[in-house]
């Protein structure tokens, strides 16, 4: 088997206010394509008001045996989050 | 670029990642495409999803049969509208199965040349408008309470796959009962139809579950990792429960004489299963599996001037923009 479409991510947008969301991915001959057979494979009932497809092959994601390396290094920042900070009593608008 | 990396581990290393992986698995940390997994879990994840996706595809065929004889426009854009869903259903799960790491078209051809199964209810054949009627009240039904539990399973794209799908399959059950609902309430040749096409499909959709829990090999292991949730006899057990009182509700009799409540444990309890039935036609010999199959393979062999088509006519236009460029 020779010649298979190549493989295309879709964002959907829900509705205006939303960004648009990851929701899977399909294969297309070309980006026109990938645009209509989203349409008909991911908006069947009102999911979306917008689509984006992008090529799976020109996404840059971050390597899982990196993530430790990544992520872990704000989890001890609790100061960099509101509720680390104790508010007096009786002090408002805070 | 990471499987690259997995490839030349040491034994010692492997061991130390499957632990880690068991113990992200018990904390209910979902498994994502990269993330390293054992090659066993891989591999039966790509079995299981495949194996669905095609169920989708080949589900396809025997409700296809009915689209030109729909008894009404509103019937036959229901149906349109069902069978539609079940090819979208098909390449949700395709798409999961191939964030493993195996080409579409690759599992396409493990279907085409029965390296690959599929559910084997779709190898009975649809006689009349009320089987209709009857797949999707129960094969349906049974495929729902196959698939909630999966929507939590601890492949993260599998999972999202089984959240769409179940979603839609709940408009699939409901269409299928209505149908039944109209034919069971309607003239006594209705009625007797809706009869018969109950006792074609109730046994065989008993069957989906598959082997009882005693005969089922992968059981033990699958739900350690957490791509099967409840055993083939508690899912099906699951689906008698609430099928024969809505049989009842239908007016329509099971086919067990030996089906009977149990006051004590409050199941229902059926007659035994003919499991060389479903043996027979799982390697090949039920009434259906020729003909579902070569439809696939026709439509397979027919429609490859049209990728080809198209993939020519996106390299020619891919050429045009760059030359413009």
């Amino acid at each position: 088997m020779k010649n298979e479409w190549p493989l295309w991510e879709i964002f959907v947008r829900s509705e205006n206010g939303l960004a648009h969301k990851h929701v899977g991915s399909l294969h297309a001959a070309d980006a026109e394509m990938a645009v209509q057979n989203a349409r008909d494979l991911y908006t069947r009932r009102n999911e979306g008001v917008s689509i984006w497809v992008v090529r799976s092959s020109d996404i840059v994601a971050t390597d899982p045996s990196q993530r430790e390396a990544l992520f872990e290094p704000s989890e001890d920042k609790a100061y960099r989050h509101a509720t680390f900070y104790q508010v007096p009593d009786g002090v408002k608008h805070l | 670029m990471y499987t690259s990396i997995s490839d030349g581990i040491v034994e010692g290393q492997s061991d130390e990642r499957e632990t880690a992986f068991n113990e992200r698995l018990d904390r209910s940390v979902k498994v994502e495409p990269n993330d390293w997994m054992p090659e066993a879990y891989r591999k039966t994840l790509l079995r299981q999803i495949s194996q669905h996706a095609h169920s989708e595809i080949v589900g396809m065929l025997p409700e296809g049969n009915w689209i030109t004889r729909a008894p009404s426009l509103l019937r036959k854009l229901i149906l349109l509208a069902k069978v539609q869903d079940e090819a979208g259903h098909g390449l949700y799960l395709y798409s999961a199965a191939e964030t493993l790491g195996t080409a579409r078209d690759e599992m396409v051809e493990a279907l085409l040349t029965k390296k690959a199964k599929y559910s084997s209810i779709f190898n009975y054949p649809t006689l009349t408008w009320a089987d209709v009627g009857a797949i999707g009240w129960l094969v349906d039904g049974a495929a729902i309470i196959n698939q909630i539990p999966l929507t939590r399973c601890s492949y993260g794209p599998y999972a999202r796959a089984m959240v769409r799908i179940c979603k839609e399959e709940s408009f699939h059950q409901r269409q299928g009962f209505d149908i039944m609902w109209k034919l069971a309430h309607g003239t006594p040749e209705q009625h007797a139809m809706a009869q018969d096409a109950l006792e074609r499909w109730w046994w065989p959709s008993v069957m989906m579950f598959g082997p009882p829990d005693s005969a089922s090999p992968h059981n033990e292991q699958s739900m350690r990792w957490k791509i099967k949730l409840f055993t083939n006899d508690e899912l099906r057990q699951k689906f008698i429960d609430q099928t024969v009182q809505q049989a009842e509700q239908l007016g329509l009799k099971v086919p067990d004489p030996q089906l009977r409540w149990n006051e004590a444990t409050q199941h229902y309890e059926i007659g035994p299963i003919d499991w060389d039935e479903f043996y027979r036609v799982i390697k090949g010999d039920g009434p259906c599996n020729r003909e579902r199959l070569q439809a696939r393979i026709d439509a397979w062999d027919e429609g490859a001037w049209v990728r080809d088509a198209a993939v020519a006519y996106a390299e020619k236009h891919a050429t045009k923009e760059s030359s413009a460029a």
